[in-house]
């Protein structure tokens, strides 16, 4: 990419366009950026003294008790000595929470995906088509349609404030996965399969030891997107998960937490301290899978 | 779409006679098989995609509250709608964010997109600006918050700093709705400029090379290269953003609980409180199936308008 880089400066001289053109992009860099910057000097300012000088490019008052508050490190004393927000805020809780919450439904609902998948793209059987156009027609309900009745109906089976409540509606069944993985198993070819079939290797067999390791990429792509969005979701957790801290996610924890302390003055440094460990293993996706992300986006515009 | 269509071509080769009857006798038992693989996403499809759906419609046709059984009340729900002050000035402010946020995304993706196509390749610059999407809506929604507090923010210190009156971002009626469809815009920048991204790449670097050596300039080469070029990914991308930008809620909880006054009482904001604050289930679920129409109407105008399928140079 470098090499690319400096014969390209070579074909085009300094022009006012191509100086524009990097002076918007460095804007918008900035501005990207900055935000994430501003949380971190946030959280390492004293919230007392933030007041004091709100335009300091470097933490006021520099301290780490913003983070020992919000881990649950720091005594009610000290919470409050800081400005600190007095309800307790158990992090490792939620964050234990949304691994569970993410992880087992985006595991479970690229499975039961990939399953469907293959069953669309490499089994011959009647109706195949037109059951799977009954299904991809659910990419045009909207969320709202189905959150109301399904609230109801986990209420219903008791499932309220339970992993599974919180779980189930998503974990089975998804459109986009489906029609996503059957893309790609479409394009494998059959002589390897049939052959394996010839040497005696069941359905599943060639499922699970040829094509899904073939569609590895794909796979760990979908688990990524899946993973982010349920990481973050929100409306769904808010709906199930209404009473104290057994199931609820950190992103729900998060709004709550910015929402409680009626009456005395919201703390900050607590908040942003928070708001950055929550945000932690997105970036740390982001380090390890990064280009994958930006490369798969393009695809998934699909969705 | 040249991107997204490539792989809904099968690249089954044709088969022989021969190569048929061993393919048929490898899929003896494929029906049972299939049934029972996609027997889990059938199952969720039907208790929780066709089952909601459906009971919903119910739903907004009778007085359900949680509480006791649902009464069929015909039409009332809507009739109660049309006559709803709040529920129109919902309609209003979901609009006008609709307007302002999605129009900011599209049009400074579009820039930026088009800029970053013509000066560089980088995967860096496009990894960063993909960041905040990785974060939550809650998430932005808290630092925004605080960098537009009317306090402490450092919004408005920038602003005094350069002689501009104080805003109050979130608690002045009348900047409520930009300053959200600012964090929106924010939020989602990095996600549309790549989709962007990705359909300019599809356009064959000869058809600009053809365009400099007629002597056109980069706007010329813009309006009547890129954009025609272009044209079927920045349909696909204004439909998802709008019917995105519908779908604002978890941002509007974390900042201003759709006050001050309703200014930012967003139609999904109003139905949850009307289920969950006063547990009207009936009307809350009349609404939703108002919202829904609404969307799908807007991606049928839209699909006929841009013609989502066809490309200029077909």
């Amino acid at each position: 990419m470098a090499t690319t880089h400096i014969e390209r400066r070579k074909h085009r001289p300094f022009s006012i366009g191509r100086a524009a053109g990097w002076t918007y992009l460095g804007i918008v860099l900035v501005v990207t950026v900055f935000p994430f910057y501003w949380i971190l000097r946030t959280a390492l300012s004293n919230n007392k003294a933030l007041a004091t000088d709100p335009s300091s490019l470097l933490p006021v008052d520099f301290t780490v008790e913003a983070f020992r508050r919000v881990l649950g490190i720091a005594t009610l004393a000290e919470a409050q000595a800081q400005g600190g927000n007095v309800a307790g805020f158990d992090i490792g809780i939620y964050m234990r929470n949304s691994v569970i919450y993410a992880g087992v439904s985006t595991v479970l609902v690229v499975l039961f995906s990939a399953l469907a998948a293959y069953a669309f793209s490499r089994l011959e059987w009647r109706g195949r088509n037109l059951v799977f156009g009954v299904l991809m027609v659910a990419l045009m309900v909207p969320g709202i349609m189905t959150l109301l009745p399904n609230f109801v109906f986990i209420k219903q089976l008791g499932l309220v404030n339970t992993f599974a409540g919180l779980i189930l509606p998503g974990a089975l069944f998804s459109a986009f996965n489906i029609f996503f993985l059957r893309q790609f198993f479409l394009g494998i070819s059959r002589e390897v399969e049939e052959a394996a079939i010839i040497d005696g290797a069941g359905r599943l067999r060639v499922m699970f030891r040829i094509i899904m390791p073939m569609a590895q990429g794909p796979i760990v792509t979908l688990l990524i997107l899946g993973f982010i969005g349920a990481w973050n979701d929100y409306f769904w957790p808010l709906l199930v998960s209404t009473s104290g801290d057994e199931v609820r996610p950190l992103t729900l924890a998060l709004a709550v937490f910015r929402q409680s302390a009626p009456g005395t003055a919201t703390d900050w440094a607590g908040l942003m301290a928070a708001a950055l460990i929550a945000a932690v293993p997105m970036f740390l996706i982001f380090m390890i899978f990064g280009r994958r992300i930006v490369n798969s986006i393009g695809f998934s515009g699909v969705r | 779409m040249a991107v997204d269509v490539a792989p809904l071509v099968s690249t089954r080769s044709p088969r022989g006679g021969r190569v048929r009857m061993s393919v048929s006798a490898a899929h003896r038992g494929d029906a049972r098989m299939a049934w029972l693989l996609i027997a889990p996403a059938l199952l969720g499809f039907l208790v929780f995609a066709v089952y909601p759906t459906l009971r919903g419609i119910y739903l907004s046709f009778t007085d359900f509250r949680v509480i006791g059984d649902a009464n069929w009340i015909g039409g009332a729900n809507f009739v109660r709608m049309m006559g709803d002050e709040v529920f129109w000035n919902s309609l209003r402010v979901t609009v006008y964010y609709v307007l302002l946020s999605a129009g900011g995304v599209i049009v400074l993706s579009l820039v930026t997109a088009v800029i970053l196509h013509r000066l560089t390749t980088s995967t860096t610059i496009r990894s960063v600006i993909i960041i905040p999407f990785l974060v939550s809506n809650i998430v932005a929604g808290v630092i925004w918050t605080w960098m537009m507090d009317s306090q402490l923010g450092i919004a408005n210190e920038l602003l005094e700093a350069v002689g501009i009156p104080r805003i109050q971002f979130f608690t002045d009626p009348a900047w409520a709705i930009p300053a959200l469809a600012a964090v929106t815009v924010w939020k989602g920048l990095g996600y549309t400029t790549i989709l962007l991204f990705v359909g300019l790449q599809a356009i064959p670097v000869q058809v600009y090379e053809a365009g400099r050596l007629d002597g056109a300039s980069e706007f010329q080469m813009f309006r009547r290269i890129t954009i025609p070029l272009l044209r079927p990914v920045l349909a696909m991308v204004v439909i998802l953003t709008i019917i995105n930008c519908f779908q604002i809620f978890d941002l509007v909880q974390v900042t201003t609980k759709g006050g001050p006054e309703n200014s930012t009482n967003v139609l999904q904001n109003y139905i949850y409180s009307k289920a969950f604050g006063q547990f009207d289930f009936g009307y809350a679920s009349a609404i939703s199936l108002g919202l829904f129409l609404i969307m799908l109407v807007i991606t049928f105008v839209q699909m006929r308008l841009s013609r989502i399928n066809e490309s200029d140079t077909d």
